[in-house]
């Protein structure tokens, strides 16, 4: 009876979270790849899967520049950069090298208590646990048709100020894309387009400043990955005088 | 199945994140291989990644981060790739020194 | 489209409609690679040849021997599936999948005429460029597992070459997307409409130049000659392909030929005008009679048809030129390759990216300001311009009083 009622009350299946179900256990299931495998290889694989699963995962919360993002750079160049190393060092001694059985016991007590902390923690708060963004979006969007049409009864013309506000909720509700690769751009360079400024906390709403760090930062780490890749040369030009 | 039936929350996207958190904990915990660490070390980043954009997310909470966890994704992604850059160069030189990558073995500094 | 079959079903099955449509899609995109790469195996055995004063292939099907790629195809069906006992299995099998998986995603997100893109993405764009960065981990995977150090420095040289390539190749793209103000392919096509003028390739002298080191960057990190140097035989005997034969062999070879498809059909979106013709006669006629042929369903999906031969065109174009460079210039060495990545192409390429910059930002006119279509500012990325479909369609049974409440009212 109680099952008939659940299917009654919502009839399909959300897609958005089958869809979730299937990313999130790819990217758990390499993730338990990459920490069981002793083949540095391998792990390496299965580290590549595990990225992009979660980039995927980032597609599916709208933020899709920032998966972009985790694709090109982190997939693309950062785990690019880490089997290139495995490669330089994947001698057959290196390639597998076992943990001992102490350290395993260990690390999984460790781990294992760290997630039940977590898992709770992530499941303590009730309006986390779902989310009501699109029963919202799609009432919002009922709602104002619903005015548009009594005002039409009444004999108003529709203005293009109301056409347009149809048109946020539309695509509020159709698929709540926040369209963001924009506005990121613009905050980087030092302005908020999504927050109004506010002329009692004037500035430090954008990332101008820590934009700037970071790529004097990145000239940094590259100088210094340079440095440190040819200091053998140097420390054997030396030996051999 | 009735869980595909409602629509995910924020805790789903915290429970991902901390599982990979986790197995990264675990992995820098118990590997040998300098790389394997580095390997442990993205896994970690990546489960940080997951909850900033959760908590941006305007599917799940009507006072998001917004745009602000997405940036601070970006610095994540951006700072993962500089640390894997000078751990790389790191583990290399150790490699070109010692001639072996296990961690174990990098005792030199020991009293 | 997914709405349209969504049609069909009744209210709890609508998801069978849009896999329908997404089978649909994906059964088409599948086919344009495929059938593209039985294609330029076979252009590729021809140009070569005529380029080395031969004939190519002129028994199998007929005069000019385009069954050719068939009979290769049976060839390799039939040969027998070897893995060196070295190798890793799971991986050595994994790995002309992934590379092949890699190549075919890239073209989720690009689009063949207006609008007609399986995912419409606002950053599509960007996806496609690191996609396309995914399928070196293919040759990567290939190459260590299969046991031999061949296979190894083929992997090594594949994957420092890409990575540094990248970085030229990005800003390159940002050039176009510089000038469009979006990341949205198709936008950035239907921005170019009207006549060949208004290309983006004519935008300034520039980007005339960009064009030519975003393809030199695109057949290096597709890895073709001159540039091939994680399979030069001289040197490696097939770098990460020495130790596969048969069918994933093949993936590997339709991978490439898939990437080499995908950067063409990139470029002559980003630089020559995607889907629009050189004389905007479709175009041209819906200016002149709106109200009968713009909203003609059937003259728009013509008009698109001629729009993806007009891409397919441009795009063949692009492939048949990296065949030409293939077999005319000689390999470069692997100090060379880098070079020529570091010094030559990253210079030349942000020398031109600030030179675009100061030309729009200046305002100087140039072969784009000849003929101008409409302002570059009027073109909506794709997902508003759904927005406003749907807003139009709900005005619409707004505006007119809905039968529904007139059959309420009579009942």
């Amino acid at each position: 009876m109680s099952e008939l009622l659940l299917a009654a009350a919502q009839p399909t299946i959300n897609w958005h979270t089958v869809m979730f179900y299937v990313t999130a256990i790819f990217a758990c299931g390499f993730a338990v790849v990459v920490t069981t495998t002793n083949n540095i290889v391998r792990m390496a694989f299965a580290l590549i899967v595990s990225l992009a699963a979660t980039s995927g995962l980032l597609f599916l919360a709208g933020a899709y520049f920032v998966g972009a993002m985790q694709l090109m750079i982190y997939v693309g160049g950062t785990v690019v950069l880490l089997i290139f190393g495995v490669m330089l060092t994947a001698q057959k001694a290196f390639i597998t090298m076992r943990t001992r059985a102490s350290d395993w016991i260990l690390g999984l007590l460790v781990g294992g208590a760290l997630f039940s902390i977590l898992l709770q923690l992530a499941f303590l708060i009730p309006q986390w646990q779902s989310s009501d963004y699109q029963a919202a979006a799609d009432a919002e969007l009922a709602a104002y048709v619903e005015k548009l049409k009594a005002d039409k009864a009444d004999g108003k013309v529709i203005t293009q100020e109301q056409r347009d506000e149809l048109e946020r909720l539309e695509i509020a509700a159709d698929d709540g894309m926040p369209q963001r690769s924009g506005e990121i751009g613009l905050a980087l360079v030092g302005v908020r387009a999504d927050k109004a400024q506010r002329p009692d906390e004037p500035g430090l709403a954008g990332y101008l400043l820590p934009f700037e760090i970071v790529s004097i930062h990145l000239l940094v780490v590259l100088v210094g990955a340079a440095y440190l890749a040819r200091a053998r040369r140097h420390s054997h030009a030396g030996a051999s005088q | 199945m009735s869980f595909l039936y409602e629509p995910i929350g924020l805790s789903h996207y915290l429970a991902v994140g901390a599982f990979l958190f986790v197995c990264g904990i675990v992995c820098m915990a118990t590997k040998r291989n300098a790389l394997g660490i580095l390997i442990g070390i993205e896994l970690v980043l990546n489960g940080a990644i997951l909850n900033f954009i959760g908590f941006a997310s305007p599917y799940f909470r009507d006072e998001n981060l917004g745009l602000d966890g997405h940036l601070i994704a970006l610095f994540v992604i951006v700072l993962a790739a500089a640390e894997a850059a000078v751990a790389l160069a790191i583990a290399l030189n150790f490699y070109n020194n010692h001639a072996t990558i296990d961690v174990d073995r990098a005792s030199e500094l020991k009293g | 489209m997914g709405e349209y079959f969504a049609g069909w079903f009744p209210a709890d099955w609508e998801f069978l409609g849009y896999t329908l449509a997404a089978l649909v899609q994906a059964i088409l995109l599948i086919h344009v690679i495929a059938l593209g790469a039985f294609v330029f195996i076979w252009a590729e055995r021809k140009v070569s040849g005529r380029i080395q004063d031969r004939l190519g292939p002129t028994r199998t099907g007929g005069k000019f021997g385009w069954l050719q790629s068939l009979a290769d195809g049976i060839k390799l069906l039939s040969k027998e599936d070897l893995m060196p006992k070295d190798a890793d299995p799971i991986l050595f099998k994994l790995a002309p999948y992934v590379s092949l998986a890699a190549s075919f995603t890239a073209f989720v997100a690009v689009p063949f005429a207006a609008g007609w893109v399986a995912l419409p993405l606002n950053i599509g764009l960007f996806f496609v460029i690191a996609i396309l960065g995914l399928e070196v981990f293919g040759v990567i995977l290939a190459g260590y597992s299969s046991g031999s150090k061949w296979s190894l420095f083929g992997a090594m040289r594949q994957a420092a070459q890409v990575v540094s390539y990248e970085v030229p190749l990005g800003m390159c793209v940002v050039v176009p997307v510089m000038i469009c103000g979006t990341m949205d392919l198709v936008a950035i096509g239907e921005q170019q409409r009207g006549w060949f003028t208004n290309w983006l390739i004519f935008h300034d002298p520039f980007i005339f130049i960009i064009f030519w080191v975003y393809f030199a960057c695109a057949v290096a990190s597709v890895n073709r000659a001159p540039f091939d140097l994680a399979e030069a035989e001289s040197e490696l005997v097939a770098g990460f392909l020495t130790e596969y034969s048969g069918m994933r062999w093949s993936l590997f070879f339709m991978a490439e030929y898939g990437s080499m498809i995908l950067v063409s059909l990139l470029a002559s979106i980003l630089f020559f005008g995607g889907w629009n013709g050189p004389i905007p006669i479709f175009t041209g006629l819906i200016d002149w009679f709106p109200d009968y042929l713009g909203n003609s369903w059937v003259f728009t999906t013509f008009a698109n048809l001629v729009g993806v031969v007009n891409i397919l065109l441009k795009a063949s174009i692009g492939v048949i030129i990296m065949m030409w460079v293939r077999w005319t210039f000689p390999r470069l060495r692997v100090d060379q390759v880098i070079t020529m990545c570091l010094k030559y192409c990253v210079p030349i390429a942000a020398v031109c990216l600030l030179g675009v910059m100061f030309w729009t930002a200046l305002g100087i006119g140039f072969l784009n300001d000849l003929v101008p279509s409409q302002p570059r500012a009027m073109v909506r990325e794709s997902w508003v311009e759904e927005g406003q479909r749907r807003e139009a369609k709900r005005f619409d049974s707004l505006q007119t009083p809905s039968t529904d409440s007139a059959k309420g009212e009579v009942e």
